[in-house]
Formats: C-alpha cells, structure tokens, sequence
C-alpha cells in the first residue's frame, strides 16, 4: 500500500528509486521484465520527442512542447493502465499516449498542423490533445460518473501540469470528483513551471497533493522522476478507482528539462545551476545506473534497443514526409454530424482553390 | 520620429502610461521577468517593480475578477490574456460584471480596466492561438473592443484605452506583431476610441478591414489601382461601439462596400456593417454589400489555416463581383 502511507501535510515524498539509482527496498520492485521495459519505453519517449524538437527546427513541425524530464511520469502511468482505462491529456502527453496506442505518425502529423493526424486508431479510449489549460479535468470527472451511472468499472488518468491546478476548473473538477466518487486518477506533472512562472508561486500551499484532502480524498506526492515509484502509485490508485474507491491526486514531483515549447527561450527565467541539478536526477539515467547495477542491462541491449527505437522514428518521419494534407472536406466534414447549411461554403472554398490552381 | 512595430508601441504605450500614472498596474500570466510570451511587456517589471507589474497564478478569470476589483479601488489595471482563444473562463467576468458594474451600481462605481490580448490569424500557432471572437465580446454592452492595427494607432489607442473609465478589450493582431513597423511619436499622445478611419481615400469602392485585414485592404487598394479601380480603406479601429457615422458615410460615397474579416462568416461584425449601410444608405448602395471572411469552421491547424483567411485571391473575386453588379 502506497496511498495513505505517505503524507503530504508531512512533506512526506513517495520513492522507490533515487537519483543514484539505488533501490530503496528491492523486494518491492517490480518484476526484472517490468523495470526493463520501463527503462525501454522511457529511451524511446525522450527519442520522439527530441526527433519532434528537430523536426520542428527543420520547419517541418509547428509549435511543439517537449516532456524532457517527465518521461518517468509517463511511462509509469503507460504501464500501470489497462486496456479499458481512460486517458484525458494535456498537450504534453506525446509520449503516454503514443505508448497507450497513438501511432508516432500521428503525433507528428498532428503537430505538424495536419488535421488527420488527431484521428486516432477507432476505440481508442483516448481524448484529443488539450490546449485550454486547466480544462480537460472535468470530461476525466464526467466520464468516471457517467460509468458509475452506468455501473461499470472504468478508470479514468487525466494529465495536466502545476500551473493547470489554478485555473477554476481544475477545482471543479476535483470538488464532482470527491462529490460523485468518480474513478478518476488527477496525474498532476508538477514540473515546476508554467511557462515562467514558477510552481511555487502559483500556489501558497507547500505541495499540490494536499488540496486534495479538502476535496475529501487522497493525495499523494511522488518522485516523478522515478519511474517505478511512478508506475507502482498509478496503478494503486486505478485498482482503487475500478474498485468503487473513487479519486486520487497525484503530484508528480519533476523538472522542466527544456524549453516550455519551441517558441520559448528557458534560458530567460532558468537557474543554470537548478537545471544542473536536476539534469543530475534525469529518471532516464536514474533508471540505467540500477538496471546496470543490478546486471538486469547490458551494452547489447543498449544497442539493440537504440537500432529499435530509430527505426520506428525513422517510420513514422516517413510518414509525415508522405501524408496527404487536409481536404476542404476534413475542414468542414467535422463541424456538424449534418451540416447542408455550410455546403455553399465548401463549395465556395473549393472553387478559390480550383481557380487558384488554374491561376487565374 | 522612432518607428517602431506593433509591438514595440505596445510596450512603449505601457511605459508611458505607467510613468505619467502611478495608478496604472499591469498583470497577467508571464507579464513579468518573462515579459510576456511575446515580450510586449519587456523591461516594465525591472523599471517598475513587482508591486506594478506581476505575474499571476495560471487562471484567467483570476486575472480578469481581481482586476476589476483592483479597477473599482482606483488602480488602473491592466491585463493581459495570453491569447484571445484562452479569455473564455474570464468571460463570466467581463460579461456579468465589468461590463455591467456602473450600470448596476448606477454609477457609483466605475471599471477602468484594459485588457490587452494578441489575437487573429496567419501566424502558424497552435489551436486556440489563432481566434478571431471579437464578435462575441462586441455583443456585451458596456464594453468596448478596440483592434488597432498601425504602431501609431496601437500607443495611441493604449494610453486612450487606460484612461478611459470603462472596460475596454484591447486587441492586438499576432501576424502583424513584428511584420508590420511605422512612425511613432515619443511620449504621451492619445488616439480616440469609438473612430473609424478612412486610411486611403477612394471614390469607386470601400474596403472595411481590422487587424491584419486592413493591410490586406491596402494592398487589395494598390492592385486596384492598376487596374484602374479607385478604392476607399477604412480602418474600422474601434470594433465597439461601432463609428456608424464613418462607416455609413464611406459607403455613401462610394456606393460599394467590402467587408473583410478573418472571424467566421455568421453573426461577424461583417453582418452589422452591412445592416447599417442597407438601413440607413440604402438607396446609395450600387450593389450588395460584400462580406469576405471566415468560413462558419473550427479554425484549421497550422497547415491548412491559410484557406479559412480572406486572402488576395478571394478579395479580388469580391470585388469583381461588386463592381460588375
Ligand atoms: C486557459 C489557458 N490559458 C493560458 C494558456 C497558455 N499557456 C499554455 S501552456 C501554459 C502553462 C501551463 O503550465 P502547466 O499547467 O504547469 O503545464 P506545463 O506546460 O508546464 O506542462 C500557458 C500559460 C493556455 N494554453 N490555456
């Protein structure tokens, strides 16, 4: 049990593996197949994201927000879901949801401003990218309640950062969630920054998992570059929430090791020395130094899984160098279920664009 | 005389007010070491203090409430909305109370408060920064909307806009934040609110833009000219309330108005301007009144967010269409 063990009026910090890579109780680790695969999709993660940083210097991307330092939240979150569990991000959950199903293509192209890359794979229990910061909790509330409504046993992980728990909504969201019992995991990225603005501005209480306890449930702080610690208190907290047990906050407690997106420059409001600090807990390292340590990762493996993960980068650049760009028809097609009133429209559209091509 | 973009005259609308003014505060997310994502408020907070210019938690309708108490105590605030697509959970706010609080209070109180926010098209940015709701707010009685698009206009209708002693929504176009540069005088000058501006005179056509659709308009103008066709740019300049007086009296006298907005087509500012000219220059008008805008869509992203911007192509084919009535 790690929900309720672990205080956050008591400055009480959940984590399993510190940032020398040494494992606190190791009989409590998951399995060696699990920690590798662990490690293995955290490579991966920060791999996509940098190729997303260089595909975006190249012109070949918009604006585009990297997770560097918050791979160990991810990744733990990825691997404590099910199959049926719900996923409610922000914009900055590249890398959990190309592991919970989204092609990388699609990542690219969508962030590449190609509307066809926001159709994920049909089923996929996953909602489209959140902007409006702050917003996205409450459908993670209403979906959990309309289960509950339902009576089936679903969970719900909803992603958002530090700066997103200001917002009105945010409260909202956590007041229905105590108030309906809806099964929903608040995964709250504490990578202390909102753009600028610092995490421990944004709020006077000492940790962000304790409001939860004035909405009535738990919250609890964890290493969020950890990702074993990550992976073992999501998963804690959706057995609960499949359960009948209902919410849960967890701040995850990391650092931005980056720009905010590509269109910042960090260097105007970081502390080079903090960063140093933190680029030293990097959850990616941090993870390598105990499997290494514990003879559980070799060199080959290494290299197999650097072979592995270019190629399946490499695959997905392909197709953001091949996709079709959007059609009039993507659109319009999507605005209403019915929409006759905008056929002229379309076909106005259409007609510029035709003419264009004919230049006149 | 200094020029300066659009931005720039931002910043230096801000640093004039605030010094002719110790009233006048400026907050909002990243408006301070950061200097907005955009740097509109760059060197104020060094200038001026943390007390002058803060950075707020992430929360709009933080911004915008407590703005309007500060506003009711005396201070002069002005916020920043990081961008236009993000002032939504700060509409309950501005609708049910800045707007409404002289009204209610009859008179006693008043809410001196401008709220700055980029907004418009063409920039290539993420969904949500690229909206174009002036409509929405320009429905709300009691507050004004202004939307300059020159660097004169930009300081002057600033410092106008923070000593007016209403709510006013400030906005300022992104794709001609930096692109677009002109002649600024120093020190403190205002530009009035509630004025439209015929910005090139015409006899044959007007052309009615806002933002960045008033540099199309000129441009439209000078390709016009070649062709022999004489037209009229007015810069709408105030959104709301609307200078009907101008707005009518162009459209008298060229008999042919254009109006292009980037905003969707249904219920845009295109629909009011034309009501005005069929309700009182009915009988001048030589063809229908022209809109070019927005289709009635979620904006596009980045890749295709140019077909739902009135480009050159769609202007011309408006005005052949006018002018061949
Ligand atoms: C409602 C809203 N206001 C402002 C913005 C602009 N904005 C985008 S990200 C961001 C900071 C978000 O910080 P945080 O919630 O900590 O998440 P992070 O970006 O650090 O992951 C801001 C202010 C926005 N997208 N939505």
């Amino acid at each position: 049990m790690i929900l309720g063990k672990y205080d956050p009026l008591k400055g009480e910090k959940f984590c399993m593996i510190d940032e020398n890579g040494i494992a606190k109780e190791v009989a409590s680790l998951p399995d060696a197949e699990k920690l590798k695969a662990l490690y293995c999709d955290m490579v991966k993660i920060r791999a996509m994201d940098d190729k997303a940083f260089s595909l975006q210097r190249q012109g070949r991307l918009g604006t585009y927000g990297q997770l560097k330092g918050s791979e160990a939240v991810q990744v733990g979150a990825a691997h404590a879901m099910e199959k049926d569990d719900w996923l409610v991000p922000s914009y900055r959950e590249n890398g959990l949801m190309h592991l919970r199903g989204v092609p990388l293509s699609s990542i690219y192209l969508y962030w590449a401003g190609n509307e066809l890359g926001a159709k994920f794979p049909e089923g996929s229990k996953i909602l489209p990218f959140s902007i409006p910061v702050g917003s996205q909790m409450l459908h993670a509330v209403g979906l959990g309640m309309a289960a509950n409504i339902r009576g089936d046993k679903a969970a719900i992980v909803t992603c958002f950062g530090d700066g997103a728990t200001s917002e009105g909504e945010f409260h909202e969201a956590m007041n229905f969630a105590g108030v309906f019992n809806s099964p929903t995991v608040f995964l709250c990225t504490n990578n202390q920054f909102a753009i600028s603005f610092r995490s421990t501005k944004q709020t006077k209480t000492p940790t962000i998992a304790q409001k939860a306890l004035s909405y009535g449930f738990e919250g609890i702080v964890v290493d969020g570059m950890d990702a074993v610690a990550m992976y073992q208190t999501v998963s804690e907290a959706l057995a609960k929430a499949r359960m009948g047990g209902g919410p849960t906050f967890i701040e995850a407690v990391t650092f931005r090791l980056c720009d905010h997106t590509t269109s910042d420059d960090a260097s105007i409001y970081q502390d080079p020395k903090e960063v140093a600090m933190w680029q030293a807990r990097d959850p990616v390292v941090r993870l390598k130094k105990y499997l290494t340590s514990a003879n559980l990762w070799k060199q080959e493996d290494e290299e197999k899984l650097t072979t592995d993960v270019k190629k399946a980068i490499d695959e997905a650049v392909a197709v953001l160098g091949s996709a079709n760009k959007p059609t009039p028809e993507d659109l319009f097609g999507f605005t209403y279920a019915v929409q006759p009133q905008l056929d002229w429209q379309l076909r106005d559209l259409k007609g510029v664009i035709e003419r264009k091509s004919h230049g006149n | 005389m200094a020029i300066k973009s659009n931005l720039d005259a931002v910043n230096d609308a801000l640093r004039t007010a605030m010094k002719k003014d110790d009233r006048v505060v400026v907050l909002g997310e990243d408006v301070g070491a950061l200097g907005g994502v955009f740097r509109a408020t760059a060197g104020l907070q060094k200038e001026f203090g943390e007390k002058r210019v803060f950075d707020t938690p992430l929360a709009e309708a933080g911004i915008v409430g407590t703005a309007i108490g500060m506003a009711m105590y005396g201070l002069k605030p002005v916020a920043e909305i990081q961008f236009m697509g993000f002032i939504f959970p700060a509409l309950n706010q501005l609708f049910a109370h800045a707007a409404r609080l002289r009204n209610r209070s009859r008179g006693r109180f008043n809410v001196p408060l401008v709220i700055r926010t980029p907004w418009g098209a063409g920039a290539g940015a993420l969904e949500h920064h690229m909206e174009s709701t002036e409509a929405l707010l320009t429905q709300i009685p009691g507050l004004k909307v202004v939307a300059p698009s020159t660097p004169y206009d930009m300081k002057g209708m600033l410092l106008a806009a923070i000593e007016d002693p209403d709510p006013v929504i400030f906005l300022e176009h992104m794709r001609i934040y930096r692109a677009v540069k002109g002649e600024v005088p120093e020190g403190h000058y205002t530009v009035p609110l509630g004025k439209s501006e015929v910005v090139r005179e015409g006899k044959d056509i007007t052309l009615i833009g806002w933002g960045y659709m008033r540099h199309l308009a000129m441009h439209i103008a000078d390709l016009l000219a070649e062709k022999g066709i004489d037209a009229e740019v007015l810069d709408l300049k105030t959104l709301a309330p609307l200078d009907s007086k101008t707005i009518l009296a162009s459209a008298m006298k060229t008999g042919r108005d254009i109006i292009l907005h980037e905003a969707p087509r249904t219920c845009g500012l295109g629909a009011e301007i034309a009501a005005i000219c069929s309700e009182c220059g009915l009988l001048s008008l030589k063809a229908p009144v022209e809109r070019v805008t927005g289709y009635d869509i979620t904006m596009p992203l980045r890749m295709s967010e140019k077909l739902n911007i009135p480009d050159e192509a769609r202007v011309l084919e408006a005005v052949d269409r006018v002018m061949n009535f």
